[in-house]
């Protein structure tokens, strides 16, 4: 399978490629890593006319801390965000999603920013992003606008990106106290797509009750899904089986899978319900610790 | 239609060719080059058989595009035996029967190159993780593991 013609640009610095964006409207793609973009080419279900290639602006790959804050370039290949110190130690969920997206030799090349902007609704970095309620930068010729990942995920593969806009930072919060997270998935092999997949942050204070929590979904809805009703009630709480059952109903009622070939929509139902009691409980007890 | 001047150097030689924008690498390096050591498969980044090294990572060359490596450097599958003399993990592909039909072996060959490098100690897991980015119709696997097996253990005595 081989891909239609298209022009190919590859810009040296942002502004470059801002410009590059703006004059090729709404028939110029970027390419990242090419992990999702490329397979789509080639099966020519995409068909653009330019491709705008990112690839060569290293003022895109980084991963920077400041106070209370991690900041990576939206270059920033999955491998290199998989084997970071720095993203074990301050933002370790990430580090635990990453290796669950398809394979060493994709990751090598598939970047942060380009999962996001995919937005596959079983995808581990939007659903990382999510919980840990982080942010990003998305830039035109125009302005740089900061938008949180609750408002970003807009659909299927759709996010609140535009076609002439670039995303270029990715910014996630260092939450205080002791924190504890866990991220688990279900897919038919290892390295494919979840069918469900669960994330979890909280954090404890000093008599172990959760004073923060976000917990939420993937593969159950168009976006991944914060579960802020189980959020709320966990508010205060210890963690005990009473109350994971009570978040497990609360996940069964608020969902609505779809059946495909997969899975059926109990089966993934059934999934949600499990993981998201196995990422709550494996986040406490790391919270507590 | 447009057509780019690319330069990049493959096991060590210079290639300096005209490709079309929508050449694919895995294309490029059989067809423009000559290099058909590099097998295609699904052209969608599932079966690994296209992976080749470049600037130090093993990847798909099935989802790049020739023109984005000029000015880079590549390693294929040719460019791993020295002197007309199969290197230390191809011998034991060959003396752990790791070939099977062969048709994923260059692949697997490059992947294991690279992350052999990147990881001088790894366990049978860490390998079979490795593994789990090619797909190997033949068998189990097991001749291949037990050759990068064989070629850590190998290594940990020159060491
Ligand atoms: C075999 C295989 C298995 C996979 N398994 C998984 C998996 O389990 N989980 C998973 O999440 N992913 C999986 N993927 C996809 C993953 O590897 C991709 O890396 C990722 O989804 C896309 O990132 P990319 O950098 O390759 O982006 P590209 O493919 O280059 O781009 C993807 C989309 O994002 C747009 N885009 C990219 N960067 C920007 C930017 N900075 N600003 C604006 N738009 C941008 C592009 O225009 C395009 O529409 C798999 C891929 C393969 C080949």
């Amino acid at each position: 399978m081989k891909p239609a013609q298209f022009d190919y640009y590859c810009p040296k610095t942002v502004d470059e490629a801002l410009t590059l964006l703006e004059e090729s409207g709404f028939d110029g793609k970027i390419i990242a890593g090419g992990q999702s973009l490329v397979p789509i080419m080639n099966m020519r279900l995409s068909t653009p006319d330019c491709l705008i290639d990112i690839n060569r602006l290293q003022d895109l790959d980084f991963i920077d801390y400041e106070e209370g804050l991690v900041k990576i370039g939206t270059l920033t290949r999955q491998n290199r965000v998989e084997t970071s110190d720095l993203i074990r130690q301050h933002i370790g969920l990430l580090s635990e999603a990453v290796p669950f997206i398809g394979h060493v030799q994709t990751r090598n090349r598939g970047t942060i920013g380009g999962s996001l902007v995919h937005a596959d609704p079983t995808a581990e970095i939007p659903l990382a992003l999510m919980t840990m309620g982080g942010s990003v930068h998305i830039a035109s010729t125009d302005e740089v606008r900061t938008v949180n990942a609750e408002d970003f995920f807009v659909t299927y593969l759709t996010t609140d990106v535009m076609p002439t806009e670039l995303l270029t930072e990715i910014h996630i919060p260092i939450w205080e106290g002791r924190v504890g997270y866990s991220f688990q998935e279900i897919s038919r092999r290892h390295g494919d797509f979840a069918l469900v997949a669960s994330a979890c942050q909280l954090s404890v204070d000093d008599q172990n009750r959760i004073s923060n929590a976000r917990l939420v979904l993937g593969g159950v809805e168009s976006v991944p899904l914060l579960v802020t009703e189980a959020n709320e009630l966990l508010q205060g709480e210890r963690l005990t089986d009473s109350l994971l059952d009570k978040v497990a109903s609360i996940v069964s009622k608020v969902i609505e899978p779809e059946s495909d070939l997969h899975a059926s929509a109990d089966y993934r139902r059934h999934l949600a319900q499990s993981l998201s009691k196995r990422t709550l409980q494996e986040a406490y007890v790391k919270a507590g610790r | 239609m447009t057509v780019h001047e690319v330069e990049v150097k493959i096991n060590g030689k210079t290639y300096k060719e005209e490709v079309e924008s929508r050449m694919l690498l895995s294309d490029f390096l059989r067809e423009t080059c000559g290099l058909t050591g590099t097998h295609v498969g699904c052209e969608h980044g599932v079966c690994g058989a296209c992976t080749v090294i470049v600037n130090d990572s093993a990847v798909r060359s099935c989802l790049m595009f020739a023109v984005q490596v000029d000015g880079q450097e590549m390693q294929t599958v040719e460019g791993l035996a020295q002197n007309g003399q199969l290197n230390p993990l191809q011998k034991n592909f060959v003396q752990c029967h790791g070939l099977q039909c062969g048709f994923c072996t260059p692949g697997i060959l490059m992947s294991t190159t690279d992350y052999l490098k990147k990881h001088s100690t790894p366990c049978k897991k860490d390998i079979q993780d490795m593994l789990s980015g090619h797909l190997c119709r033949c068998t189990g696997y097991d001749g291949i593991v037990k050759a990068i097996e064989k070629t850590v253990e190998d290594q940990k005595i020159n060491i």
